[in-house]
């Protein structure tokens, strides 16, 4: 598995920034309602996960 | 660019996803099902007296335990979106990353979102005396940031003072100090708590080994014929 990944060539700032900035923002997203917010039936639901991950749960 | 990134941090992240719940709900659940005799009173814990090491625990619950699943997949996506943004952006620089290097990148997620927040703020099993919530997300969600900025100037600095530079954020929250509750009220033995706080940090650890491993895998595979 050493196999190497390249972009070809020098991809613009835009084409490579952008889905990246998105994928991120989904991602923080998706961490944020699972992980820390406090809606009783959210919270409920996820609680033994959010002690396991760490996160401040109560 | 955007659809492959999704794809790779989608697989990747359930993949980890279900090997964290799997190791949550062998190694963590029945430490956290311990203490909650304590909180919910069940047990009480007096010094002089000890209290039970053995306790008869709750066995698995269908219902919850597959909630736990769920969620342990959907964060891990969540972890694994964010992990491939950032090997795109590498990836566009001319930074290389193979399924073994991966692993790297995993483990710096897991200091990252993990290891730097747990340091001053340790993971909490139920019963815990502890600080105001919304205070101890924020400096949570700082520390995560601070750490990662500092993990990314050491990695790619270019020069010894960036790479020293990046020392600065790791440590600043900690010197700033995490949120800590005016009195400890904690009604456990801390046996139980030491063994879950090191338990979960175990398990995550390895899940975010395997994450790194497969983002960096289903990443190539994206961007191999493009």
């Amino acid at each position: 598995m050493t196999i190497l990944v390249q972009t070809s060539a020098k991809s613009t700032a835009k084409s490579t920034v952008l889905p990246a900035v998105m994928a991120l923002a989904i991602g923080l997203g998706i961490i944020f309602v699972a992980g820390h917010v406090q809606a009783s039936a959210l919270h409920d639901a996820a609680h033994d996960v959010r002690h396991a991950t760490g996160f401040p749960c109560h | 660019m955007l659809p492959k990134i999704l794809t790779s941090g989608l697989f990747a992240g359930f993949c980890a996803g279900l090997i964290a719940a799997l190791l949550q709900l062998i190694f963590v659940q029945p430490v956290l099902l311990h203490a909650e005799l304590y909180e919910g009173g069940d047990l009480i814990y007096n010094m002089l007296e000890g209290a039970p090491s053995q306790p008869d625990i709750p066995g698995f619950d269908a219902m919850r335990d597959g909630l736990s699943v769920l969620f342990s997949a959907l964060i891990y996506v969540g972890y694994g979106l964010i992990l491939v943004a950032f090997m795109s952006i590498a990836n566009a620089q001319g930074i290389a990353i193979s399924a073994h290097q991966g692993i790297v990148w995993g483990l710096a997620g897991f200091v990252t979102i993990h290891l730097a927040p747990s340091f001053s703020l340790p993971p909490e099993v139920p019963g815990m005396a502890s600080a105001d919530l919304a205070a101890r997300q924020v400096w949570w969600w700082g520390t995560a940031v601070a750490t990662g900025v500092g993990l990314a100037l050491i990695a790619f600095g270019r020069s010894a003072l960036f790479m020293a530079a990046g020392a600065v954020p790791m440590v600043a929250p900690h010197l700033l100090g995490a949120p800590e509750p005016a009195v400890f009220t904690g009604p456990l033995p801390p046996e139980v708590a030491s063994l879950f706080a090191v338990r979960a940090l175990g398990v995550s650890m390895a899940a975010w080994a395997t994450l790194g491993l497969f983002a960096a895998y289903f990443w190539q595979r994206e961007t191999q014929d493009a």
